[in-house]
């Protein structure tokens, strides 16, 4: 259980530093916005109660809005994005139910799930995100392609640094 | 009652989510000025339409001060004409037209929102970056300074009016040039502001002109600000508290003039430059 905790602590301060001492400094562009950081919340256990879900999503999107003087805004896709979590696991949950001391990761249950799974999640965020960033709706198609291709590369990131990180728990 | 709380209670985790979506929206609403501007002021579009028809209406009731107030202008700036000057004195011949390098640029602008009665008043101005404003720079009119830009759309900015919490421009006194913030604080009203740090051995009286100082990058010096009210001295200190009665009437604003200081960023890089330099020396 500590260990639990412990290890989602580390992850967090990690995925925080790399998303603002790295990623925030790779300007592709506008499309290319990725925002590797929701992989924390993609990542929490399955038995994390709802309600913490949420608060940890606003902490989370605070921590970020710190860092990018974006004030509320990573905070409202997060706060969104954990809102989403319990219902899409519920939906792709395998016919038998998770076991317990499973993890939502891709060396549990694969990637097609891992992928849709993380897929709709990535997306919503992004989908507030940029609409909650530009704040009106006539500038709708370029916005959403913002979204596309930025969802595109946070789960690339995400996928690529599954496979990086977390061979090394399969062999212990 | 008991079934409204169970009712709460099952669907607790609904609830929390609103409740901390609002609180973000909030936070972002608050926090950041784009989304302040266009939540609250008029680069929300609907708004916008409206607030601009009020205020082609209410500039029909300002007609006659405002060409009045043209009227006094072209005047004053008749007066400054070289032609006039050259009449009169033999000294402007000497000048020569290459000595002078033009330093500001003024852009005219309409007032579509504006407020007067929080702590923190902005106005919203019909130009944007479309037309050359940008971030920082001084808004004022021929009677006197109204703010400074702080956010700009495309079609629109949203000025920082002198009636601000934040707001401070460095001020001096006219006729003997000793300067001081001035901003504007708890306690003054929609046409008063405080002016600190006035020396004590400066003779200040009731009526003495304030205008901006020259230590301002974003003001042009001697734009008319107000006139002293009272001033006060506070046991123990060395300054002078001075009330200014502002010249401006930000309940009656219509047009404003932007202005754009060409050499501010040659003047930034400089003075950054050698506080870099010193910094670096010790």
């Amino acid at each position: 259980m500590i260990n639990t905790i412990l290890r989602n602590i580390i992850r967090f301060i990690v995925l925080v530093l790399v998303q603002v001492l790295v990623i925030k400094n790779i300007e592709l562009g506008i499309f290319i916005n990725p925002f590797i950081y929701v992989l924390f919340i993609l990542l929490l256990p399955f038995e994390t109660p709802k309600w913490m879900l949420l608060l940890i999503g606003l902490f989370l999107g605070l921590t970020i809005d710190m860092f990018y003087d974006t004030m509320g805004m990573h905070a409202t896709a997060c706060v969104f994005m954990s809102f989403l979590r319990p219902s899409v696991l519920n939906w792709f949950s395998p016919r038998e139910g998770y076991e317990y001391g499973m993890h939502p990761t891709i060396q549990y249950l694969g990637i097609p799930w891992f992928l849709s799974y993380s897929a709709i999640l990535v997306f919503s965020h992004h989908l507030i995100l940029f609409f909650v960033e530009i704040f009106r709706f006539s500038e709708t198609p370029s916005t959403l392609l913002r979204v596309l291709i930025s969802s595109l590369f946070t789960l690339l990131l995400i996928v690529v640094s599954q496979f990086l990180f977390n061979r090394k728990k399969e062999e212990e | 009652m008991r079934n409204l709380f169970l009712f709460i209670w099952r669907n607790y985790f609904i609830f929390l989510f609103f409740i901390l979506e609002s609180l973000c929206i909030y936070l972002v609403v608050q926090n950041n000025y784009y989304q302040h501007a266009s939540f609250l002021n008029s680069s929300n579009q609907f708004a916008a339409s409206i607030l601009e028809t009020s205020a082609n209406i209410k500039e029909y009731f300002y007609l006659k001060d405002v060409n009045e107030k043209l009227a006094k202008e072209n005047a004053e700036l008749r007066g400054k004409l070289f032609v006039s000057f050259a009449v009169t004195t033999n000294n402007t011949r000497t000048i020569n037209d290459t000595s002078y390098h033009q330093k500001y640029t003024f852009t005219s602008a309409k007032v579509v929102n504006n407020s007067t009665n929080r702590r923190n008043n902005y106005l919203t101005l019909d130009k944007g970056w479309k037309h050359g404003i940008k971030n920082n720079m001084a808004v004022f009119t021929s009677s006197g300074v109204v703010g400074q830009v702080k956010d700009v759309s495309e079609n629109f900015c949203t000025v920082m009016s002198l009636l601000n919490s934040k707001t401070t421009i460095s001020s001096k006194i006219k006729k003997d040039g000793s300067y001081g913030p001035l901003s504007w604080d708890e306690g003054d009203s929609f046409n008063t502001a405080t002016l600190h740090d006035i020396p004590t051995h400066v003779r200040l009286a009731a009526g003495d002109t304030i205008v901006t100082s020259a230590y301002s990058l974003t003001f042009p010096e001697n734009i008319m600000i107000g006139t002293v009210e009272k001033f006060e001295r506070k046991s123990g200190q060395y300054f002078y508290t001075v009330k200014v009665k502002l010249s401006t009437d930000f309940k009656k604003l219509s047009h404003v003039f932007v202005v754009n200081n060409i050499m501010k960023d040659e003047q930034e890089e400089l003075e950054k430059k050698s506080e870099s330099d010193t910094k670096n020396n010790q």
